[in-house]
């Protein structure tokens, strides 16, 4: 028996609809002007520069609590998303109710770590963030951030996150 | 804690990133600062709840940290963040000001180590407290 192929559209329908419902509902994010780029699974947090975000207008850097924020929703993002990724391609979710509670609670945060390595230039910045570890209760995060030239970091963290019930099995 | 002078009150109107997000300095002392963060929708982390952004409550607690820096009698330069760890206790209560505390606890001749805590009604209740670590640069010895 040949295995139905699921066409192209449908698949990025489902998944840009399940990323976009976690982004779109968390009015903090468009405050900052964080996006999220997906290719397949692996996610890429921006940070879309605008002036608001400088910390030190004489040199115009960013703001460094704004680069934590960044580094925060970069890691809570991508651990929500990796969490509801076998959900979502087994068509569980009811893609018309994605705001009605289709998905489940955000992680919270448990700590961060910031570390600072560079200025952070007044233009966008990219970030992925790995999940080392994501247990039933607990997730570990690492979160790389850079934004010229990918290999040189600006910026990196680790946090803990506590899991939201629904997806704890 | 003293009220801030003109100079003083002026740092977050003078840092964009403060100023979007309606910080005000409060208090100010040597190596001190305190700061507020009033509640906006825009700041919601947490749909769910309207539960502000915990980032939102770092940015707070990391610019009273930079405030701290620069009222530290030995402080000479620019600051900084080195390091920040952020460890959040509780959620803030939606729709109120959120306050932070920051003091510098120690400071050698090119960093300084900070505390910070963050509010809303009890401060004896924090909602997050950090330890960071700044760029500092001691004013030499005069004899």
């Amino acid at each position: 028996m040949i295995e139905q192929i699921e066409p192209v559209q449908d698949v990025k329908r489902r998944r840009d609809a399940v990323l976009s419902g976690f982004v779109e509902r968390v009015p903090f994010l468009k405050f900052m002007g964080i996006t999220f780029d997906r290719r397949g699974n692996e996610l890429t947090a921006v940070m879309n520069f605008d002036p608001k975000l400088i910390g030190n207008p004489v040199v115009q850097r960013l703001h460094g609590g704004g680069t934590a924020s960044f580094l925060e929703s970069a890691a809570i993002i991508t651990l929500a998303w990796k969490n509801i990724w076998d959900a979502m391609e087994a068509n569980e979710l009811d893609l018309e109710n994605l705001e009605g509670g289709a998905l489940p609670p955000l992680p919270k945060t448990i700590d961060l770590t910031i570390d600072y390595l560079r200025p952070g230039l007044p233009r966008d910045a990219y970030a992925r963030a790995t999940v080392n570890r994501s247990g039933r209760r607990y997730a570990s995060v690492h979160v790389e951030a850079w934004q010229d030239r990918r290999e040189v970091l600006f910026a990196q963290a680790t946090g803990h996150f506590l899991m939201p019930y629904e997806t704890r099995s | 804690m003293v009220k801030p002078n003109a100079a003083q009150q002026a740092f977050t109107q003078n840092l964009p990133l403060c100023q979007a997000l309606g910080m005000e300095v409060t208090d100010v002392n040597d190596g001190e600062a305190t700061l507020t963060m009033p509640y906006s929708n825009e700041l919601i982390g947490d749909p769910t709840t309207g539960v502000i952004h915990g980032g939102a409550v770092s940015a707070l607690m990391d610019s009273a940290s930079g405030l701290a820096v620069y009222m530290h009698p030995e402080n000479k330069g620019h600051t900084a963040t080195i390091d920040l760890r952020i460890d959040y206790m509780r959620p803030a209560a939606p729709n109120k000001t959120i306050t932070a505390h920051a003091e510098v606890y120690h400071a050698t001749r090119s960093v300084a180590f900070l505390r910070a805590t963050a509010w809303t009604d009890d401060r004896e209740r924090p909602i997050a407290q950090a330890t960071g670590a700044f760029v500092f640069t001691k004013k030499k010895k005069t004899s």
